[in-house]
């Protein structure tokens, strides 16, 4: 196909976005690296000096820190287990015959398309406020007292909204999956005596178990660096109930203005994501093959 | 299925699928029902779902005492601009990979696409300085720039995946014909690629105007972007849902609509067509 | 004007060596078919003459000048493309015309040879038709309509045909054929057909995994294949091959015979053997007889042969219709 005018072409073409990409990814990074080993404050500026590996000790010893983590790990996991549970079951449902599938795609898929901030603010102020919020009007109704979801729960609430959002991310994912089962394997399925059960176990589940991957390892990567939601409801709080790392790097930085340890949490939630990462570039990589 | 299902499984599977679809969308439903409330009505115990008295003045007040259209139209800039800029920047780069690959095409593509699993945090710091010692901080060139950098990965990927499901040989059809490269780029490759550069600069649209974290720790009030704009709404001040729900309102009311219609682009570019 | 000469041509895929080396002369005017197997490399050679791909080693002259390092839109190819290749979202005038708005012509120029070119190939009513709006034929002649446009050194076809079913293909081949005569133009055309390459063809190039077997005309590959590969290529069926006692009566190492050259009897003849398949076209019945020490023949007969499975022949071959093949394949003369 190509010929020498095509790829010198092609190497010209390339370069602007390789070149982009290649700095996007070097200087910043390099500068975090740098700044890590630096005792440097915003608010005390020209007083940085080389503080070697002090910053990774106190951050990695912080309580916070590993409240932070395990946060990060809760949202992670508990999203991931409500929105693969809910998008199978949504999109198992969404398969069958039915009236005005469109217009139910249509408010299933809704959510993932609000900025965070609107989720966030609307769930916060309608739904949990213990004075204001519906949740508190249909707790009252039935003469339970209302309970103050940001403030008791912080981490499950912060789960709950995040998962709203991305439970039509999943269904979409796995209702796509589930169209391209051909329909004569289930119909040879039947006439080889299974039941629906046996369907879903023997050929649903093995044929969607790679959108369920993709799905998963997608949702980590955006997962662990879930901000908008946190800043915009609980600030972390109370107290670092609901930081995960995304928000204590950023607390660090533009809040206590901790340039050498944030850059430090930096450099740490970057290894993090690298090792989901690699995981998913391996899965990537074999649909490129194909 | 060759038998017909029966029409009353089918009613079950409506009225099933109804419900919960209605209980997902409901806190979008209420939102816009709230923003045509007054702010009393809006905090009222019991609720009211659909009989209150309609009005638009929290749309109005939205705009005159927040100067919403300037956020609105920062959104608007911002998600445009970078879309468009990385469009510029990823056409050549897909077709260059599309079209003449070498052996190393894949790793690079692969690498391109690992530059989007970096978490922002990483790089929050130097970003931050860099943009404060430049002047780009609350600018909306600024904020254009790094969009552009974050979602080029996307772009790239969404044109390759396209480009590449256009036949070689009408390409090479055209080459015979006696086109040079950028004739065969503007009269045949573009032509037939519209759909795919459609597709691609809707996904991203979306995703640039839904933006929550370079956009809330970049800007101020200058080139604050709605997704910034409605978090300033977190700390309250005074009864305001109402108010809220209008500005909320209009904030996703286009994305909603451009995203009811790309669910298939959504799939396609999120998963990295690792789904077809 | 339409001549072209390849010296020393290779083609080098990574590792892979395509083409090893191939000197070839076509002459103006000629109509020259590249037949052979799949992956013999005849496709590549053709866009080696196109400039879609570069050759690693060697020079391609066309009408004396070195194309060898000229893009495709300079060597005044055109070329003709097994899917088509027709651009989707342009209407049949536009596609046919595309050529000459690459090379600049003017409006009413490039309207006169457009309709001129319809009316050849029968496509004047379809000229404001998209290509998914034609059937396969008709694509087939939008795709010819354009390539005549530019009124080229040459012709360049890749298995135009493969996608056609077999009645339309035998019409294309006509056309083709008749074009050809009408334009005088010089035609280089791939298939792995060989009865497009026979009866098509002034000159035939036979290609086995890169290398040139033989360059000949149709009959002169039939009646004198250079060697074996040539031999059992041509001709459908397949050529008979005896090993062993029989080929050394014969002063050779293999010998082979057509199965229209050998006389059957039931009563007499040089080989015996038992009827094993026949298969029946009504014109011909082939037999395929199991030869006493020799192993399975095939053998032509009249459709009206009265013979059936299990039945006792005799088979004699025609005399000096038998080709005799060396150790290495060659043919001895």
């Amino acid at each position: 196909m190509a010929t020498l005018h095509t790829r010198s072409a092609a190497r010209l073409m390339m370069a602007p976005s390789v070149l982009l990409l290649l700095a996007w990814m070097v200087v910043p990074l390099a500068m975090t690296v740098y700044f890590s080993f630096l005792r440097y404050n915003l608010l005390m500026p020209g007083m940085e000096e080389w503080a070697g590996f002090d910053n990774y000790k106190y951050f990695l010893t912080d309580p916070a820190f590993f409240q932070a983590i395990f946060n990060t790990l809760a949202i992670v996991l508990g999203v991931l287990f409500i929105t693969v549970l809910g998008g199978i079951g949504l999109a198992l449902l969404l398969d069958q015959p039915m009236f005005g599938q469109g217009i139910v795609r249509i408010l299933v898929i809704a959510p993932f398309l609000i900025m965070p901030t609107v989720a966030a603010l609307v769930w916060k102020n309608m739904f949990m406020n213990p004075v204001n919020g519906l949740f508190a009007y249909l707790a009252k109704s039935v003469g339970l007292q209302p309970f103050d979801f940001l403030n008791n729960a912080p981490l499950m609430s912060i789960i709950l909204i995040v998962a709203w959002q991305w439970l039509p991310f999943a269904t979409l994912i796995l209702l796509t999956a589930l169209q391209s089962l051909d329909e004569e394997q289930k119909e040879a399925a039947q006439m080889d005596g299974a039941g629906a059960w046996s369907r879903f176990v023997y050929l649903t589940l093995p044929h969607l178990s790679r959108a369920i991957t993709v799905v998963i390892l997608i949702q980590t990567i955006f997962l662990l660096s879930v901000f908008a939601e946190i800043l915009v409801t609980t600030n972390g709080g109370p107290g670092t109930q609901s930081t995960n790392l995304t928000f204590l790097v950023y607390a660090q930085a533009l809040l206590q203005f901790d340039v050498g340890g944030a850059s430090a949490g930096g450099i740490i939630a970057v290894i993090l994501a690298n090792i989901v990462a690699f995981f998913l570039m391996r899965m990537i990589g074999k649909t490129l093959e194909a | 299925m060759a038998r017909t299902v029966s029409s009353q499984r089918k009613i079950v599977n409506t009225v099933l699928a109804w419900t919960i679809g209605v209980l997902i969308f409901f806190p979008i439903l209420w939102t816009v029902l709230t923003s045509f409330k007054t702010e009393a009505e809006a905090i009222a115990s019991p609720p009211s779902l659909l009989f209150f008295d309609w009005t638009f003045e929290n749309y109005r007040e939205v705009q005159v005492r927040s100067d919403y259209f300037k956020h609105f139209m920062n959104s608007v800039v911002i998600s445009f601009g970078s879309t468009l800029l990385g469009l510029l920047i990823a056409i050549p780069a897909a077709w260059a990979m599309a079209f003449a690959p070498t052996p190393k095409t894949k790793d690079v593509l692969m690498w391109m696409l690992s530059t989007k699993m970096m978490p922002a945090v990483g790089v929050l710091v130097p970003m931050y300085l860099l943009f404060r010692n430049t002047g780009l901080l609350d600018t909306r060139i600024g904020l254009v720039m790094i969009l552009t950098l974050i979602n080029l990965p996307i772009i790239i990927w969404m044109l390759y995946t396209y480009f590449k499901e256009i036949p070689g040989e009408i390409l090479e059809a055209a080459r015979m014909d006696g086109a040079s490269l950028a004739k065969e780029i503007v009269y045949v490759l573009t032509p037939m690629a519209v759909p795919g550069i459609a597709s691609t600069l809707l996904l991203n649209i979306i995703l640039a105007w839904n933006e929550a974290f370079w956009t809330l720790n970049l800007t101020a009030s200058k080139a604050a972007p709605l997704t910034a704009f409605i978090a300033s709404y977190s700390s309250p001040e005074g009864l305001f849902y109402a108010k809220l729900s209008a500005a909320s309102t209009m904030a996703i009311a286009p994305i909603l609509i451009l995203g009811w219609f790309s669910q298939k682009q959504l799939v396609r570019g999120l998963t990295f067509g690792a789904v077809k | 004007m339409g001549s072209i000469t390849l010296k020393n041509v290779s083609k080098v895929f990574g590792a892979h060596t395509v083409i090893p080396s191939i000197d070839l002369a076509i002459d103006n005017g000629e109509f020259v078919v590249f037949v052979g197997p799949s992956g013999c490399g005849k496709s590549t050679l053709l866009r080696l003459i196109a400039g879609l791909e570069d050759v690693s080693g060697g020079q391609i002259v066309i009408d004396g000048k070195d194309a060898t390092d000229l893009p495709p839109a300079k060597r005044r190819l055109s070329m003709v493309f097994q899917s088509y290749a027709l651009y989707p979202h342009m209407s049949v005038r536009s596609n046919i015309a595309f050529p000459l708005k690459m090379a600049g012509e003017d409006k009413s120029a490039i309207d006169r040879k457009v309709e001129d070119a319809a009316r050849v190939l029968n496509l004047t009513d379809y000229l404001d038709r998209k290509p998914r709006q034609l059937s396969g034929g008709q694509r087939q002649r939008v795709a010819i309509g354009r390539a005549i446009v530019r009124q080229p050194a040459a012709f360049l076809f890749d298995e135009p045909l493969s996608n056609l079913d077999a009645a339309l293909r035998v019409n294309m081949r006509l056309e083709i054929s008749q074009l050809h005569q009408q334009l005088k133009t010089t035609m280089v055309y791939v298939t792995h057909d060989q009865v497009e390459a026979m009866t098509m063809a002034d000159k035939i190039v036979v290609l086995n995994k890169g290398n040139v077997e033989q360059v000949g005309s149709p009959l002169e590959l039939y009646r004198r294949p250079a060697n074996l590969f040539v031999a059992g290529f041509i001709g459908s069926p397949r050529m008979n091959f005896i090993t062993g006692e029989i080929a050394r009566g014969y002063s050779a190492h293999t010998v082979g015979v057509r199965p229209e050259h050998i006389d059957l009897s039931t009563s007499t003849g040089a080989w015996r053997g038992t009827v094993g398949v026949a298969e029946h076209l009504g014109s011909d019945t082939f037999l395929h007889v199991a030869v006493d020490g020799v192993g399975t023949l095939t053998a032509r007969v009249g459709g009206d042969f009265p013979v059936k499975h299990g039945d006792q022949v005799y088979l004699s071959p025609q005399e000096g219709r038998v080709q005799r093949f060396n150790e290495e394949g060659l043919a001895i003369r």
